[in-house]
């Protein structure tokens, strides 16, 4: 096996017993950026230099006999619209294509903490906004199992990265699929942790009371292991919990005897692919005969989701990106002729459609004579729609269900349409809206032109109840490599 | 809700996003068929139901009113398009 094909828990052990070096991973990660990502398009900006100095630290630190923490000397890769000090941070848009972070994320100085190596930061949607990272400014990252089909998004990068091994995990960021869909479009393991769960201290905001960072691994075990890594209170991040944070990697080898598991009917009628769900269908027998109880559910509110999300998240979006103005940071107009014209031209060339359009979508939602009817209305919806889910994990420990309708599609299939564009989030945004945490991964493959393509298992879990997610979705992972 | 150019041009003023004319035509379109999708939730009963901001449960979360300065400002100024010295350089607010 290649150095850069380890998970993180493998490249611990490895460097544990010095069967090789932080350094040596880290080059093999890179020597793969620099073969397959002129093809895949995963990185925005590479980091090298940053990364083989941690990785040089690291190795130090092992020669002189020092006890290694669990990620030390381990190369990841980081969306970029998270902070990494003194590294560009684009968001993959115009208006900060030069920008340089001036401090860390929560969860970057907590990644630095534990030794970590930064290999550079992933494509994504612009500001996180999409569902393909084809709304980039830069470039189309493509799906490492058909490259003429897109990673899924926002975060596609990261996890075109992961699944194309150029490093051992990587970080994402969810708002409304942005790490599990496409975790479930490149075959990789993608958590959105519950709402308050992780710090978003340093991450650019999108839309605040919906957005959650989140890892995405090779398997599960790493992301229990960062998970747990990246958790916890920041008092920088005013709505991330107080609660002390369990050790997920203990809550793998439980099993699932008796776990009550909810499939969530409505998840599997108009608009889910056929061979999507029968997979989903198949890894729920799986379960059943792991000795987890199965019972169908219906959330009959689950669906208003999208549009609630559609509201909500465009709203803060509006509020959060009135602070691209062209006067302190970013792309500025600087020749306009008065104060109104730099903010009227720098955000009109400094900003993509995807992004415009959201921006009025919200400012029109928040508006004199229109607030109630929409933005008040979707703040209500949301209470209704959580009060369901909060019901039904009275009865549950987790509910499951496909994570996107359709595996990966292709490059332009939905760009020209929004709405096409956004009924790829239509399963994944009630896990943002209601908070609570969700994982996606592998559960087979279908065949389209000859390529196989794989599918995404969702499993959602109570508030704060990631380690029962991390066990049902560990067990049926064990039970898959035991065959 | 179908919107018309004049609430796009509104709305566009109001987030400060200059357009052109065939943006114009094209977001009122884009805008008026999201706002048709969204408008679904007008089935929903919310009678009696209360807002939610978001789901933690978390109000008013204080800290001690204390100033902690930033070790690099210069940091910050540097990254101002236009700046003299150690200001950024604003065009005219009052005219």
């Amino acid at each position: 096996m290649k150095l850069n094909e380890l998970t993180a828990h493998q490249a611990y052990i490895g460097l544990r017993k010095k069967e090789f070096s932080s350094t040596e991973i880290t080059k093999a990660c890179l020597d793969q950026i620099k073969k397959v990502d002129k093809k895949i398009g995963a990185f925005v900006t590479v980091t090298d230099d940053l990364a083989l100095e941690q990785a040089k630290i690291a190795d130090e630190k092992i020669a002189q006999g020092e006890e290694l923490k669990p990620l030390e000397g381990i190369p990841c890769a980081i969306k970029d619209n998270i902070l990494i000090e003194g590294e560009r941070c684009t968001c993959s848009s115009k208006i900060l294509e030069n920008y340089r972070a001036t401090y860390n994320a929560g969860v970057i100085k907590k990644l630095k903490e534990q030794g970590a190596v930064f290999l550079g930061k992933t494509n994504m949607d612009e500001f996180a906004m999409g569902s393909s990272t084809e709304h980039s400014a830069f470039k189309k990252t493509k799906n490492p199992h058909d490259l003429t089909r897109v990673p899924g998004g926002s975060s596609g990068g990261s996890a075109a990265a992961v699944a194309s091994n150029m490093c051992i995990y990587a970080l994402g960021a969810d708002t409304g699929s942005s790490v599990r869909q496409p975790a479930a479009f490149c075959g990789v393991v993608g958590m959105k942790p519950t709402y308050g769960r992780v710090s978003r201290y340093g991450l650019v905001a999108m839309a605040s009371s919906l957005d959650q960072i989140g890892p995405i691994t090779k398997d599960m075990e790493d992301t229990a292991l960062v998970l747990r890594e990246i958790s916890g209170p920041d008092a920088k991040d005013s709505t991330c919990v107080q609660y002390s944070v369990p050790d997920y990697t203990e809550a793998i080898p439980w099993g699932i005897e008796n776990i009550r598991v909810g499939v969530i009917k409505e998840y599997f009628e108009e608009g889910v692919d056929k061979e999507v769900s029968d997979l989903v269908k198949k890894a729920i027998k799986e379960l059943k005969r792991l000795g987890a109880k199965i019972s169908e559910v219906s959330l009959p509110h689950t669906m208003y989701a999208l549009p609630c999300y559609y509201i909500i998240m465009p709203a803060e979006v509006s509020a959060n990106l009135a602070r691209y103005d062209g006067i302190r940071y970013g792309y500025s107009k600087v020749k306009a002729k008065n104060l109104l014209d730099v903010y009227l031209s720098s955000r009109a060339k400094g900003l993509g459609d995807e992004v415009r359009r959201r921006i009025m979508l919200g400012t029109f939602a928040l508006s004199t004579g229109y607030y109630e009817a929409y933005y008040d209305k979707a703040q209500r919806v949301r209470t209704k729609i959580k009060r369901e889910y909060d019901d039904i994990f009275r009865d549950f420990d987790v509910l499951i269900g496909p994570t996107a309708p359709t595996p990966a599609f292709k490059l332009g299939e939905r760009i020209k349409d929004p709405l096409t564009m956004y009924m790829s989030d239509v399963l994944t945004v009630s896990a943002n809206i209601s908070g609570m945490p969700a994982i996606s991964l592998p559960c087979g493959f279908v065949k389209r032109e000859n390529k196989k393509l794989p599918v995404g298992l969702q499993i959602m879990g109570d508030h704060f109840k990631e380690e029962m997610v991390i066990r049902v979705a560990s067990s049926y992972e064990l039970r898959e490599r035991a065959e | 809700m179908k919107l018309s150019k004049k609430q796009v041009e509104h709305i566009a003023t109001l987030c400060r996003i200059k357009l052109s004319e065939k943006e114009k035509e094209k977001f009122k379109t884009e805008l008026s068929s999201i706002l048709d999708f969204v408008e679904q939730l007008n089935k929903v009963d919310v009678t009696g139901i209360e807002p939610t901001a978001q789901i933690t449960g978390l109000k008013n979360v204080k800290r001690l009113d204390k100033v902690k300065p930033f070790a690099k400002p210069d940091k910050l100024i540097e990254q101002a398009p236009e700046k003299k010295d150690r200001f950024v350089k604003v065009k005219q607010v009052i005219e």
